[in-house]
């Protein structure tokens, strides 16, 4: 099936936007996708009729709100094929999805002298609360290389592994590079050694198809916003038995079973990993946002943003002096860059006059930068609802900005 | 000229410009012609490290005016970081302590100086304040 792009656009009220009064060219979707009126609708719906604090309410309203909830988890559970509905955890996001296994893995599981690997190319998200854990366990971060390509250096994963290896935390697709990592292979290998692995889903779950009973991650990850749901939401996958190993990370209530001052007992999963009143409307609207994806098809997304992706590789590896940075075979819609001679902050600015919002900096990947010794470059990250006369736009753009540094 | 004056005649300048790309273009051709810093002066501690870009700055009194030095790895912040050399350098440090800057607004540059933006120019704009805030008391013992 083909997309119908323009009937598609038509659901995303903010595509209609101007920026300085030119149509707005939203190029930034890695680090955040726009909202369909079916996600917003369902939001603002819950708000009008139907909102209550959910759970142990005994009326109409919070009846409503906490089946809201709990259908929205039966959508992700569906979506990411996870064996139980429990195994489901709705967290604030990818990040705090990584703390809390971190943390609550490493307290269980993590003693001194461990190691925890990493990839040379996690968001920091999937460094620093890793990097705090070690530091806390008196453990070793260990880190899996990549390749001037952006290829993670598979051959050197086996090498890394110890008997003293606890866990593996590596992304799907690099938000910086856009390379697609092999985790079928990563999590066999890992697995082969008993080592657990977290994979951070955060820019994939968009893309592809995951099926966790049968790629067997122990943890996935991802956040509700990448995935044209509302920000504040996001979902940590883990596997039943090791999340009943694992101690409460945060306390508060619907945590707990009973409270004494002597001594407080914990509820059961998911409950258990889900302190304080969660953000149950927003997960109503990552629900819809699911629901939309799935209705257009992962596959038929992933077959048009790998043709945009296509179109914009070949249209801006011709202007003179542009390097991409990121040239690994798989690859998702994400084209990072930089223009010799042009910094990325004013190719960005300048952009921006022209109505095209890309993203520049480190994207939260210094580790990248360092690889490449550069202090950030230009991203271009492609959605389903951008079109190739949009890329024409940023590739004419480029060249103006290139024009105006002649000078 | 005093510091008003140069803000005013900043901003009759820039209502000259008729669209974005005559006002950027004049920022760019700003940012490259500044002298900027040698680079033995781009050390850390001269360094303003924003997220995007990185400032250098340095200040100095002599027979009392401030004298200030800057230099940014963004030629369109490097353009803008010599608009306010030009408001502030040579000034007293009693005049900047008690300047109101507005032509950074009133050109239509306030993006830049946003606080979130990160690019160095917020936390030089202070830095310049606090030298002379500094520089009076220094000169006042």
């Amino acid at each position: 099936m083909t997309l119908d792009i323009n009937k598609i656009r038509k659901d995303f009220p903010i595509l209609e936007e101007q920026v300085h009064g030119k149509p707005l060219v939203y190029f930034d979707n890695a680090a955040t996708t726009q909202k369909p009126r079916q996600v917003i609708d369902e939001m603002v719906k819950y708000y009008y009729k139907y909102n209550s604090n959910i759970h142990r309410g005994v009326h109409y309203l919070s009846n409503k709100s906490t089946d809201g909830n709990e259908n929205a988890r039966k959508i992700v559970q569906e979506f990411i094929n996870a064996k139980h509905l429990h195994e489901v955890i709705f967290t604030r996001g990818t990040t705090e999805a990584v703390n809390l296994v971190a943390n609550s893995f490493a307290e269980r599981f993590i003693q001194e002298g461990d190691e925890v690997i990493v990839s040379e190319m996690e968001h920091h998200s999937n460094i620093v609360p890793w990097q705090m854990v070690c530091d806390r366990k008196k453990a070793i971060l260990k880190v899996l290389p990549f390749d001037d390509n952006g290829e993670l250096m598979l051959e050197k994963l086996e090498g890394l592994i110890t008997a003293k290896t606890k866990i593996l935390a590596v992304n799907h697709i690099s938000n910086s590079l856009g390379t697609i990592n092999p985790i079928r292979e990563i999590i066999k290998i890992a697995h082969a050694k008993n080592v657990r692995v977290l994979i951070d889903a955060a820019q994939s779950v968009q893309h592809k198809k995951i099926d966790v009973q049968d790629l067997d991650p122990d943890f996935l990850v991802f956040s509700g916003h990448k995935i044209y749901g509302p920000t504040g939401i996001g979902v940590l996958y883990g596997k039943e038995d090791l999340l009943n190993e694992m101690p409460p990370w945060q306390g508060g209530g619907e945590m707990i079973k009973e409270v004494h001052f002597e001594g407080t007992t914990f509820n059961e999963l998911p409950f258990k990993f889900e302190a304080g009143t969660p953000n149950y409307i927003a997960a109503i609207g990552l629900g819809e946002a699911i629901k939309y994806v799935e209705a257009l098809g992962l596959e038929n997304i992933n077959a048009y943003e790998q043709e945009l992706l296509a179109y914009a590789t070949e249209k801006l590896s011709s202007i003179e002096g542009l390097r991409i940075f990121g040239t690994a075979k798989q690859k998702t819609s994400v084209i990072s860059f930089l223009v010799e001679g042009i910094h990325f902050y004013d190719m960005g600015m300048l952009l921006d006059q022209m109505g095209i919002a890309v993203r520049t900096g480190t994207h939260c990947t210094e580790t990248v930068m360092q690889h490449f010794n550069i202090d950030g470059t230009v991203r271009a990250s492609f959605a389903f609802y951008n079109t190739k006369e949009e890329i024409d736009a940023l590739y004419k753009g480029i060249l103006k900005v290139c024009k105006m540094f002649v000078h | 000229m005093t510091i008003n004056e140069i803000q005013e005649q900043i901003i009759e300048e820039f209502a000259g410009f008729e669209d974005w790309m005559d006002k950027y273009a004049y920022l760019i051709e700003l940012g490259t012609d500044l002298t900027g810093m040698d680079t033995k002066y781009h050390t850390d501690s001269n360094l303003i490290k924003g997220c995007q870009s990185k400032v250098w700055f340095n200040a100095s009194l002599e027979d009392g005016i401030v004298k200030l030095e800057a230099d940014s790895d963004a030629i369109i912040v490097k353009g803008i970081a010599a608009l306010l050399l030009r408001v502030f350098n040579n000034q007293t440090p009693e005049d900047i302590m008690n300047s109101n800057l507005k032509f950074i607004d009133e050109i239509g540059l306030k993006q830049h100086l946003s606080p979130t933006r990160s690019n160095g120019l917020v936390a030089m704009v202070k830095q310049i304040k606090m030298y002379g805030l500094a520089y009076h008391h220094v000169s006042k013992q």
